[in-house]
Parts: C-alpha cells; sequence; structure tokens
C-alpha cells in the first residue's frame, strides 16, 4: 500500500516538474542553472533514494514481526520440553555444555607434530611477488561447473558468433566515426556514411549484445531451472537464423537496401523476420526449459530473461506491421520501437543475467528479491510509455511527448532499485574486486546502469531537449548506455562463466589490458560527444550559421575518434581473451557430483 | 493467488498481456490517430521523378543526418517559416513499396541542416549537382560524403543533348578531358530536393514557435553590429555559392570580389539581382531571387558586407534604397 503511495506521490511530483516547464517561455539564456535540469534531478533522485529506504524499511519490519512469531513460538516448546526434564538429565546437559564453552585449538589438528611436506606435489607454484607489475595478481578460477558437453558447446557457439560481430561492428563503427575527420577516405558506395552507420549499430544490436545475452541465457535458464535445455536442436536453428538475418542485412543494407532509416529497423522485414523467428524459437525453448524445472520457484533472473524475450517479439511485430505506418503514424512507432528495442530487449535481458550473474560470482545470494520484482514490474509498465521522447518539440500530440517525459522520470524506480539491489549485493565483498578481474566489469556496469539511465531520464526533459536534441549528444548516450551498461555486463557475465564451463583462464594482462582501454576509450568517447554537443546546441540557439557548428564539432571528433579506437583495440584483445577461455579443455575431468549435474545424466 | 513466483503461465501471462496492452495504448492507437490527418490545402502528391528521387534519399540514408522537421522552438525558426505539422508528411511518408515501408524522413541527429525548405534555401540545380558530386567543392568545411556513383564522367563524343553536365574543374575528374554527366539518380534527387518547401497556411493559421529568452544582439544599432549582421547573413545566405571568400566557383558561380556590379556606386543593379535573381549568363548557374526571404535591412547588410570586403570599394546602401528598389520591382 505505502509503496503504491509513493510511487504516486512520485510521479504526482514529476508531472508538476513538467507542467512547470511547459510554461511557453523556457529561459534558454541559463539552462545550466534552471530548475528542470538541476532542481527535478535532485529532488526526485533525493525522492527516491528516500522512497527505496522507506520500502527497505518496510520490508525489514514485516520479516522481523514474522520472525519474532516463530522465535516465541519456538521458545513455548523448549519451556514445555525443560519443564519436563528429569534432575539427572539436567545435570548431564550442563556438563557437557560446560566443557564445550572451555575447549580451545591447539593450533596443529590438521598437521599434526610433522613439519610441513608437500609430499604429493600438490603446490605448484608459491609467490609472493606478481608476475607483472602493472597489473594486480587476479584470484584464479578455482570453481569448476560440470556442464554437459552440449550445453557448453551451445554457449561457446553463441558467444562466439556475439564476438565476431563484436569485432566487426565495431571496426564499421570505427570506421564511420573516421569519416567525421576524413570526409573523403573513400568514394565508394558501399563505405558511404549513409549506408555503414546503420550496419555499424546493427550489427552490435542484433549481433553482439543480442547474441551473448541469448547464449548466456541458455546457461542461466537451465542452471536456475536445475533441469537441461529443452531443445538444443531448437537453440542451433534460432542461431542460424539470427546469424543469418546479421549477415543478409548487413549486405542489403550496403548495398543501399534498407527499410526506411528508422532506426534498429533498417532491415527489411524479410530479415527481420530472419531474427523474429530466431526470437520465438529461443523464447520457446526458454519457456519450456522454465515449465520443466526442478525446483517450484521461477529465480528473478527467469523473469526478466522471459519479459525480455516476449516483449521483444510483440515489439518487432508493432514495428514491422504495415497498417498504422503511413504519415507520423510511423514516427510514433518509431519512438516506440526504438526505445523498447533498448529497454525491452537489451536492459530487460541483460538485468535478468546480472540477477544471477553477479552473485555466483560474488558466492553469495542477490540482496533483495523484492527489489527485483519491484523492477520488473515498474520496468513494463514506466520503460514501455516513454518511446516519444525521442520526438519532443515534433508535431507529435503534446499529450504522447508529456506522457513520455512523466514517465522517463518515473523510470528512477526500476533504475534505483536495480542499482540498490547490485550494490547491496557487492556491499562488503568491495576487497573481492580489486582481487577478481569480474568484478570490475560488473562495477562499471552498474555504475553506468544508474548514471546513464539517470541521464537518459533528464534528457528527456524539454529544457534539456533544447540543448541536446539532435547533436552529438544522443551519441554519447548511446553509448553510454548500450556500451557502458550492456556491453560492460556481457563482458562481466562471460569472465565470470566462460572459465568455470571451460576451465580455462584468461589471460591476466589481456583482461587488464581490455577493461582498461575499453574504460578509458568509452570515457574519451562519450565526454568529448558531451561537451560538444552542447556546445553545438548552444550555437543553434544563439542562431549562428550552421556550418559554424559543423567546424566547432571538429576537435571532439577527432577525440571521439580517439576514444572509439581504444576501444575497438580493447575489442581486439577480448577477442583474443576469449579465445584462450574457449579452446578445449586441458585440466583433468572432474567427479560430477553437483546435483546440477547429476540431474543431467 | 498471485503467486507469480511459482505459477509460469500466470507470471508470464501477465507480463505478456500487459506489454500488449500498454503497447496498444501508447503506439498503435496514437499512430493510428496520426493516420487520419488530412493533407494541407495546396498540397501536391511527389511526382514519379520526385518519388524516384525519395527512394535515392532513403537508400543512401539522408536520413542518418539530416532531419526533416521544424520543432517549435524559436531555435528551429531558421529552418522554416513555421513548425511542421502533421500533415505536412502526407504524401512523402507512404509505404514505398512491398519490401520498405515509410520512410523516417523527421531524423534523429541534425549533423547536417534540416532539409525541410531545402527547396526554398538552395533551388539552383547546379548547387545541388557540385554539391553531392563532392560537397566541399561548395562548403569547404562540409563533411558530408561525397556521391560520386551518381555521376558518370564521358568522353565529349559520348555526350548527348539530354545529358546535363556538371561544371567540374578539370583536376577533380578521373579521366582528363572527359565531361562529368549527372546520372538520372542524381537528376531524381535534386527534383525531391527542390520539392522540399513548406506550404503556406496563412500568418494566424499555423502554430507558433515557443521564443526563446536569449538577448537578441541584433536589436543593437550602430554600424559595427550592422557589419557583424552582414557577415553572419552573407554566411548563411550567400556562401554556399558565392563563398566566403568571395571568390565565386569557377565555372558554376560568378566571383563578387572584384565584380563590377558589386563595385558599382550605384548599388541598384546589385540590389535588383539579390531581390529578384539572375540568369542571363549561361556560363554560371541561375541564381534564385531572396525578394521574399530577405528584409530590407538584411539586404542592405548583405550589400555593405559584399561592397566593402575581399578588397572591394563602393558607397554603402542604405535600407531606404532597398526599400524604393523593392517597390520599383513590384510594380513592374
Amino acid at each position: 500500500m505505502k509503496r503504491t503511495t509513493i510511487i504516486l506521490f512520485l510521479l504526482g511530483l514529476s508531472i508538476f516538474e513538467v507542467q512547470a516547464q511547459t510554461v511557453p517561455n523556457p529561459n534558454t539564456a541559463q539552462w545550466w542553472s534552471s530548475p528542470g535540469i538541476i532542481g527535478t534531478a535532485l529532488l526526485i533522485a533525493i525522492v527516491s533514494f528516500v522512497a527505496i529506504i522507506i520500502i527497505g524499511s518496510r520490508l525489514s519490519t514485516l520479516i522481523q514481526h514474522l520472525q519474532k512469531k516463530t522465535e516465541s513460538k519456538n521458545k513455548e516448546s523448549l519451556k514445555s520440553e525443560l519443564i519436563n526434564l528429569e534432575a539427572e538429565e539436567l545435570d548431564l546437559i550442563l556438563e557437557k555444555r560446560k566443557a564445550a564453552k572451555t575447549y580451545s585449538l591447539t593450533g596443529n589438528e590438521l598437521s599434526g607434530p610433522n613439519s610441513i611436506d608437500d609430499g604429493r606435489g600438490l603446490v605448484t607454484k608459491i609467490t609472493h611477488d606478481p608476475e607483472n607489475p602493472l597489473v594486480d595478481e587476479k584470484m584464479r578460477e578455482t570453481l569448476r561447473l560440470e556442464t554437459p558437453e552440449a550445453l557448453r558447446n551451445l554457449l561457446i557457439w553463441y558467444l562466439g558468433a556475439a564476438v565476431f560481430w563484436l569485432v566487426f561492428g565495431t571496426l564499421v563503427g570505427q570506421y564511420v566515426g573516421m569519416k567525421f575527420i576524413w570526409p573523403e577516405m573513400d568514394q565508394s558506395a558501399w563505405l558511404s556514411f549513409g549506408r555503414l552507420r546503420p550496419v555499424h549499430t546493427n550489427t552490435v544490436f542484433w549481433g553482439w549484445a543480442s547474441l551473448a545475452m541469448v547464449g548466456l541465457g541458455y546457461f542461466v535458464i537451465s542452471r536456475t531451472s536445475n533441469t537441461s535445455i529443452f531443445s538444443y536442436t531448437v537453440a542451433k536453428v534460432a542461431w542460424y537464423l539470427m546469424n543469418s538475418a546479421v549477415l543478409v542485412g548487413n549486405i542489403l543494407l550496403m548495398s543501399g537496401v534498407n527499410n526506411g532509416g528508422g532506426e534498429y529497423r533498417e532491415y527489411i522485414w524479410p530479415v527481420a523476420l530472419l531474427f523474429a523467428l530466431g526470437l520465438i524459437l529461443t523464447c520457446y525453448n526458454f519457456y519450456k526449459t522454465v515449465a520443466d524445472r526442478k525446483i517450484s520457484e521461477i529465480y528473478i533472473s527467469n523473469w526478466y530473461l522471459m519479459g525480455g524475450l516476449m516483449w521483444t517479439i510483440t515489439l518487432v511485430v508493432i514495428g514491422y506491421m504495415p497498417s498504422y505506418q503511413d504519415g507520423l503514424g510511423e514516427t510514433v512507432i518509431q519512438g516506440y520501437y526504438m526505445h523498447q528495442g533498448v529497454g525491452m530487449w537489451f536492459m530487460t535481458f541483460t538485468l535478468g543475467l546480472v540477477y544471477y550473474y553477479l552473485p555466483t560470482a560474488l558466492n553469495k545470494p542477490i540482496y533483495s528479491y523484492s527489489l527485483g520484482v519491484l523492477a520488473f514490474w515498474t520496468q513494463m509498465l514506466f520503460y514501455t510509455l516513454i518511446g516519444t521522447h525521442h520526438f519532443v518539440f515534433s508535431p507529435l500530440p503534446w499529450w504522447l511527448q508529456t506522457v513520455a517525459i512523466v514517465f522517463s522520470v518515473g523510470m528512477f524506480i526500476p533504475v534505483l532499485a536495480g542499482t540498490t539491489n547490485f550494490l547491496m549485493t557487492m556491499k562488503g565483498s568491495w576487497s573481492a574486486i580489486s582481487k577478481s578481474y569480474v568484478l570490475p566489469f560488473f562495477l562499471v556496469g552498474v555504475v553506468f546502469y544508474f548514471v546513464g539511465s539517470t541521464q537518459g531520464s533528464l534528457q528527456a526533459f524539454r529544457l534539456t531537449n533544447f540543448i541536446w536534441h539532435f547533436t552529438d549528444f544522443n551519441v554519447a548516450h548511446s553509448h553510454m548506455t548500450m556500451y557502458g551498461i550492456i556491453t560492460f555486463l556481457l563482458w562481466a557475465c562471460m569472465y565470470s562463466i566462460v572459465p568455470k564451463v571451460t576451465g580455462n583462464e584468461p589471460p591476466g594482462l589481456g583482461v587488464g589490458i581490455h577493461f582498461w582501454m575499453a574504460f578509458v576509450g568509452l570515457f574519451a568517447y562519450m565526454i568529448s560527444l558531451m561537451a560538444g554537443g552542447t556546445l553545438r546546441g548552444l550555437s543553434w540557439i544563439e542562431g549562428e550559421p550552421f556550418i559554424q557548428s559543423v567546424v566547432l564539432m571538429q576537435p571532439y571528433w577527432v577525440w571521439r575518434a580517439i576514444g572509439g579506437s581504444l576501444m575497438f583495440v580493447s575489442h581486439l584483445v577480448f577477442a583474443y581473451n576469449f579465445y584462450e577461455m574457449a579452446k578445449k579443455d586441458k585440466r583433468p575431468p572432474v567427479r560430477p557430483t553437483t546435483p546440477f549435474s547429476s540431474a543431467q545424466a | 493467488m498471485f503467486d507469480f513466483h511459482k505459477n509460469h503461465k500466470l507470471l508470464f501471462a501477465t507480463a505478456f498481456l500487459g506489454f500488449v496492452m500498454l503497447s496498444t495504448v501508447i503506439s498503435i492507437i496514437p499512430a493510428l490517430q496520426m493516420q487520419e490527418v488530412k493533407p494541407l490545402p495546396g498540397m501536391k502528391d511527389l511526382n514519379s521523378e520526385e518519388l524516384k528521387g525519395l527512394r535515392v534519399y532513403v537508400s543512401e540514408n539522408c536520413m542518418a543526418c539530416h532531419t526533416q522537421q521544424v520543432r517549435n522552438i524559436e531555435m528551429d525558426q531558421v529552418w522554416g517559416q513555421r513548425p511542421s505539422l502533421a500533415s505536412d508528411y502526407y504524401y512523402s511518408k507512404k509505404r514505398l513499396d512491398l519490401w520498405r515501408q515509410s520512410p523516417s524522413l523527421l531524423g534523429s541527429e541534425r549533423t547536417g541542416p534540416d532539409l525541410t525548405e531545402v527547396g526554398k534555401r538552395q533551388p539552383g540545380q547546379e548547387w545541388h549537382l557540385l554539391h553531392l558530386y563532392n560537397p566541399r567543392i561548395v562548403v569547404k568545411e562540409s563533411i558530408m560524403p561525397a556521391y560520386p556513383w551518381l555521376f558518370e564522367e564521358k568522353s565529349p563524343a559520348m555526350v548527348t543533348q539530354k545529358d546535363v553536365l556538371v561544371p567540374v574543374s578539370d583536376d577533380l575528374l578521373k579521366n582528363p578531358g572527359y565531361k562529368l554527366v549527372a546520372k538520372p539518380e542524381a537528376m531524381a534527387l535534386i527534383a525531391y530536393l527542390q520539392s522540399l518547401v513548406q506550404i503556406d497556411v496563412g500568418q494566424n493559421l499555423g502554430p507558433d514557435f515557443i521564443p526563446s529568452t536569449r538577448k537578441k544582439k541584433n536589436q543593437a544599432d550602430g554600424q559595427e553590429s550592422l557589419d557583424l549582421i552582414g557577415v553572419q547573413l552573407y554566411a548563411e545566405t550567400c556562401a554556399a555559392c558565392h563563398q566566403t571568400s568571395g571568390e565565386g566557383i569557377a565555372g558554376a558561380f560568378p566571383p563578387l570580389a572584384g565584380s563590377k556590379i558589386v563595385n558599382d556606386p550605384d548599388a541598384n543593379i546589385l540590389v535588383q539581382i539579390i531581390l529578384s535573381g539572375y540568369d542571363a549568363r549561361p556560363e554560371f548557374g541561375a541564381m534564385p531571387g531572396f525578394a521574399n526571404l530577405l528584409t530590407d535591412e538584411e539586404i542592405a547588410a548583405i550589400a555593405n558586407h559584399e561592397r566593402n570586403s575581399w578588397g572591394n570599394k563602393a558607397p554603402a546602401v542604405t535600407p531606404g534604397q532597398v526599400a524604393e528598389i523593392r517597390k520599383f520591382i513590384q510594380k513592374q
């Protein structure tokens, strides 16, 4: 009850803020100090934070109340037990307890009196200094998950294809970014900017992120349902369908066949149909696996995974149905589609992955199941409604724009709930971060989840739209989210699971180089485009000649290309690391002991 | 009853139906409503040449860098006389064919200028030809891709009457001595770009721009600020053809530096050309008139900038003189 009240209050507050902005004379001269940019952000951040603390405390009182009930019950039964005991029995129990209380260890229970001797040669290496002074010596993965051969191969297939598309897609992205500095790089129609840009975006979307997500998802769904995948054949078929969609789609885009230029649906419908079929098969396969689970509860990850799949299938169908897409009908759908593509597919699914891989990497349970549930439903409710914020001040209906802005603010709730959940799960394990090569990726991803999403909500305001819309700031935002959040989290998941499954560790130095180059590259990319985009928007507001804003961007485009190069090179390193991890296992097989693997047998 | 965490059918059905319902409300219903709009009076459907041009526009994905929407905020006033309306897209945003849907013309990035009114701003065919063949011939700072595959080089013997020649200098061609000819795709694309103008809906009928509160520098008077406007207006309106250097482009646009007309103590002809355009010299492209686009003050400022830059020296023109010439032309 209280929770709904808080949510309603929050929404009311945001409506108030948004209405305050529709005063037909926003002061663009002092945009930086406008209440729309600073005040709202701060206020709502604080309120949401307080709301979540309140929700947390309410939940904990409820749990305490229940715990007390069981405690008093136990006390009653103990009392009646004590009363029924004989005096002699009581003495015996007391003496035993006394002896137990005074017992202390001697210190050589395990080794005995003999000196230390590695008679069987179990210790292979003793080191007091790190191998490489540049990067911290990371802990080796000792846990080995006994995985069925078929599942392991499936994982490697999906992840391998994803890595290929990442390298290809970002190579194209890097090339396209360099064209801002050297527009005369080539004279070929197939490599022109307009045609290559969607090749970059679609490849990293449908090739890299989607395939990596589905591959990692198969492991989660099988593991958390404690059963084997419903059908490996279906999974393989889906793999072929999705990869061929990306391949054929890219060739068509480069030859000048695109669906109409709407972002992320540039593939014409027969190609999109291939991908959609792949998704439908995957969804069916996941659903059957969950339905056949060997435990009664559906783990929270699977909510997100199934939600992501079902929602995205709906989305593709709505995005490609022609009957309501003439005139600005297409624009309404475009806003809806491009935002939901990011929100319902990449974000939802990746969150589901984090709900499994983060706790397993830390070897402890997720902080709060309930926060995960709250974030799931609010993700569905709020994210769905905000697509039109890509078309603020456009000829689309004003009410549609306002709804989009209001619910963009509502996005604080799932974002804060998710971030809190992940950070609280990490709490107490901070020291593990410097020792692990996986956790830094998680940390960066989670922090970007908060920063990127919050910044996106702020960007939806009408005032911020004045300055940032149509500029490179948008590009910075999309890289902050698709790269900072999705890609970093996917790397984290891959580094955390592949060594456990194959038994091969990635080279430590390689992971270090990968992390730092990608991280620094992203920062250079983001900051330069944000700064340049802001200046460009201000130049437009000033009414300066347009070409001046192109000249002004030049140094920022150079920095973007530098950042992009770092990111691309880090992907080459990552591809090598992945190859090292995915190689055939050299470790001796471990006896299957876990209940999971016996369920497979 | 609501055991979502144990009943997978209930959980997934709720998530699925909830999303479908929300999507219907937020996308399908508004989209159907937006389809209901009617075209504005006076709007014409694209002719077959323009439609062919639109296909080239989509195929080269010009939407990646060029928007076609004038937002209802003051900073967008430079791109159109009024904010865009849903009706403006009645003819241009129809399904292209069986394979391709209605093009996303509104765009989301303005890496290059908005094209809502490019047909009015840049009506000349020669400019477009040069600009498409290589944008940096006409705008040095441009980062737009060149589209050489919309053109072909023909030996002079092969050139026919129908061919449209592009006036590029010889050193830009791969085959010296050849002529650069625009392919039909280039001509169609230009026809489409030339068709892009906003339909006038009358003074008070269209939506208003939301004004911004920035201080208008232009309102300050005095000669110095007038010069400043002259430079800026010249950059916005004239430099695309005559270049910031005033040197023009050989074979396409005449130089203003050292021009007899510009340096003439009597500014009559210069102002007349700015007002009503010029197409008397076959070796150069046609110039459109700016009578409807610029005020008397703005034309005076531009003329004075031209008359006092790049080594030119001629007496100043006043807005009053421009007004008189305007009246004289209107009478004719």
